[in-house]
């Protein structure tokens, strides 16, 4: 590894194969992002990681490193556009933090903090998205789905179940259920499902223990998301074992 | 008796005087008064003008969401509804809480107890009474109380503080934690949480004595006005323990009549429903609860710091109970039965609250892990609670999905809400009728609704009851036609 790139002023080295996001990771420089993750082939969807290479704007995690790129990324013009995209991602479903089990172990909450996103910025569209329910350990509550499409790559590649999709197009895409009645109670998903520790929101959830971990040690009390995803990143993927990005 | 000024016989002619909004309280409401030529006083209506859905759009919503979502209806006593609808989720799941669990929870209320009464003893009350009830509009705040009486505005600031800390210990957070869950709670008070509490508790029960005290003399220095003002004769109810000491936390329901005889007595509240229902009313969002066996006329009751510490049989703590037991033989017992020895019988309980607190963090069994237990799961919970305003129910029903497909609360406030009306009639009838309007007069009326410390935004819920009137009007102003919703949800149409 003695090739590197330029990012923010900083020399990030890389090795052959790895993308913009996955060296700057692996060398302590934090990229926003949302629906990268460690384990999984970059899906370049959210935009979040969105950075200028040679003047360019490209999504870091789908753009492979290479020697003397120059990449800017925390520069206001980015954040600024950053901003906005949390902004949308909020007003498109329904996140109510102030009674979201999931506050405090939420990506998308912990970018808005991070991004300084102080107003919501858009009409919220407030989408009608009933809940799922039907399982007796699992529910899913679609409000708060940003169609990273993490739960459908985990069920896929790593449990071998196909239980999510997205169906749809434009802002009437959503994610549905692969059974015949549309309903997680008539899939094969256990708790033990790869899909159960990937969604970054609060879409999939293990019923009957929300806010059980107090406020204070939960993921991202302690430190910002910024700080938080530089010590999940450095782990090499290894199928089966434990991932410093996923929920326990 | 109640219905008294409530509607007018001849509306047509009067004129309309509105105290909108009324200040400081918790939420908005508003007053109306309908005066004739020669300033006669012909009917008094407390609106609450701001609407809450918490019943209809917690529909759905997972079961325990519940106690983290309904606090949100309050910034002032969100535990209130926190461990209500906790308690209500508890016998959702079948739990019998570990002593841990029942003591942490007992701390946090009597947490938001002490800082909710401190808050509106001095901030929300006390430019009133120790200023006057028509002093100087611009100095009766609590701007004016910091400049005119320093010491006893940092005492009512500090006594705050300390119950906001016990919250943010216990909960989380001092505004909207997550502490208590269905069948317990998520964390313990550790050795270090509870001798910073420790290092002030002291201070903090003397101040709660000497806060006693200046409600006391508030009575002896005025002892007519404090008596008469706004005097009227309620029902009451309140919960209290098996051995009928006060408890804010936990017990049965008591209900006594203005006579003083008891009406139910220990009954239990998840079936609460047998003894209490609510009536809806053409000019409110806010429901009238009364009790079944008086009736929807004479059926409404008064409940809170003057009904709990006049009511139960004695206070578990001897500071708070010696101050009672002087409360109740005061002038022959007079302050037991007036609307201002709301103040008094808050500051008693702040005091107890203070005690509690103080027994509670010598108590090893706050450091305790063992936090959460859970039984035979049932369809419905109930959970009660003696609030800040008096009590509080949470009443759930939940399905086999574990969504919550029914949700009624009956909060403080509605309690009250009769009870408050007929205080600002009886004020309107004692300051008001026949005199010429000044704006220390109509804070007369809004004393009275001060003395109840309301909590007007958690307090209106009649969803889809609220009665309609649409008006259609020539360009003579002439009426052409009118459609109207009933209380019932039906539509009339009549030209």
């Amino acid at each position: 590894m003695n090739e590197t790139f330029q990012l923010d002023g900083a020399s990030v080295p890389f090795e052959p194969g790895q993308t913009v996001m996955q060296a700057a990771l692996a060398a302590g420089h934090y990229i926003p992002h949302l629906c990268y993750h460690p384990e999984f082939k970059p899906h370049g969807s959210c935009k979040l990681c969105t950075v200028k290479i040679n003047g360019r704007t490209m999504a870091s995690c789908t753009m492979p490193a290479e020697a003397d790129l120059n990449v800017e990324s925390d520069i206001e013009e980015l954040n600024a556009l950053r901003r906005s995209l949390v902004q949308m991602l909020f007003a498109e479903g329904n996140h109510f933090c102030p009674s979201c089990e999931k506050s405090g172990n939420c990506m998308l909450q912990a970018l808005g903090y991070d991004l300084e996103v102080h107003a919501t910025g858009f009409r919220h569209l407030y989408p009608d998205r009933p809940l799922d329910a039907t399982h007796p350990d699992i529910l899913l509550d679609f409000n708060r789905c940003i169609l990273c499409e993490l739960c459908v790559r985990a069920s896929s590649e790593v449990d071998g179940k196909n239980v999510f999709a997205l169906a749809g197009r434009g802002i009437t895409k959503h994610l549905i259920v692969n059974a015949e009645s549309g309903l997680l109670k008539d899939t094969s998903m256990a708790l033990t499902d790869k899909a159960m520790q990937v969604c970054p929101v609060g879409v999939i959830l293990p019923k009957r223990v929300g806010f059980s971990v107090p406020i204070g040690e939960r993921r991202y009390d302690q430190r910002p998301i910024s700080e938080q995803a530089l010590d999940d990143a450095p782990r090499q993927p290894v199928r089966g074992d434990g991932c410093a990005a996923c929920e326990e | 008796m109640a219905n008294d000024l409530e509607t007018a016989a001849h509306p047509e002619n009067l004129r309309r005087v509105a105290i909108d909004p009324v200040s400081r309280v918790e939420g908005h409401g508003k007053v109306t008064l309908l005066l004739d030529e020669n300033d006669r006083v012909h009917q008094v209506r407390l609106h609450i003008v701001e609407f809450r859905g918490f019943e209809k759009f917690i529909q759905g919503r997972p079961y325990w969401e519940a106690p983290v979502m309904v606090q949100r209806l309050c910034g002032i006593c969100p535990v209130s509804h926190h461990l209500a609808a906790s308690k209500a989720m508890d016998m959702i799941v079948g739990a019998t809480l570990t002593p841990t669990a029942e003591k942490v929870r007992r701390l946090m209320h009597y947490g938001q107890i002490l800082q909710s009464h401190a808050l509106h003893f001095f901030h929300l009350c006390s430019p009133d009474l120790l200023f006057g009830f028509d002093s100087e509009v611009a100095k009766r705040n609590i701007v004016g109380i910091v400049a005119a009486y320093p010491d006893i505005a940092k005492q009512g600031v500090l006594l705050r503080k300390f119950g906001q800390e016990v919250i943010r210990i216990t909960a989380g957070k001092r505004i909207h934690g997550t502490g208590s869950i269905p069948g317990g709670v998520n964390k313990n008070v550790s050795v270090d949480e509870r001798d910073y509490l420790l290092q002030d508790i002291e201070q903090i029960v003397a101040w709660s004595q000497s806060s006693v005290g200046i409600a006391r003399q508030l009575f002896e220095q005025n002892l007519d006005l404090y008596n008469n003002f706004g005097r009227f004769k309620a029902h009451t109810l309140n919960m209290v323990r098996k051995d009928g000491a006060l408890d804010l936390y936990h017990g049965g329901l008591r209900a006594r009549d203005m006579d003083g005889r008891t009406l139910f007595d220990h009954y239990d509240y998840s079936h609460y429903w047998d003894v209490i229902f609510e009536d809806v009313k053409t000019w409110s969002y806010m429901k009238f609860p009364f009790l079944r066996s008086l009736g929807p006329e004479n059926g409404w009751y008064r409940v809170g710091p003057l009904s709990r510490v006049t009511q139960c049989d004695f206070i578990p703590t001897p500071l708070a109970d010696r101050a009672r037991q002087e409360f109740m033989a005061f002038n022959g017992g007079s302050a037991m039965g007036a609307t201002l020895g709301f103040h008094w019988a808050r500051m008693i309980e702040m005091l107890h609250s203070a005690e509690v607190i103080r027994d509670l963090l010598h108590d090893p069994d706050l450091q305790g892990s063992d936090l959460l237990s859970k039984g035979a799961r049932q369809e419905r919970g109930v959970g009660v609670i003696e609030a800040p305003r008096g009590t509080l129910i949470h009443h759930y029903k939940v399905d086999d999905n574990d969504q919550i497909v029914r949700c009624n609360l009956i909060v403080s406030t509605t309690h009250n809400n009769q009870a408050m009306n007929e205080a600002i009639r009886q004020v309107a009838r004692q300051y008001i009728d026949g005199r010429r309007l000044t704006e220390g007069l109509l804070n007369h009326i809004e004393v009275a609704i001060r003395a109840f410390d309301p909590c007007l935004s958690c307090a209106t819920h009649a969803l889809g009851k609220m009665p309609l009137e649409v008006e259609l009007l020539d360009a003579a102003g002439g009426r052409v036609d009118v459609l109207t919703r009933s209380s019932d949800g039906s539509f009339s149409c009549a030209a």
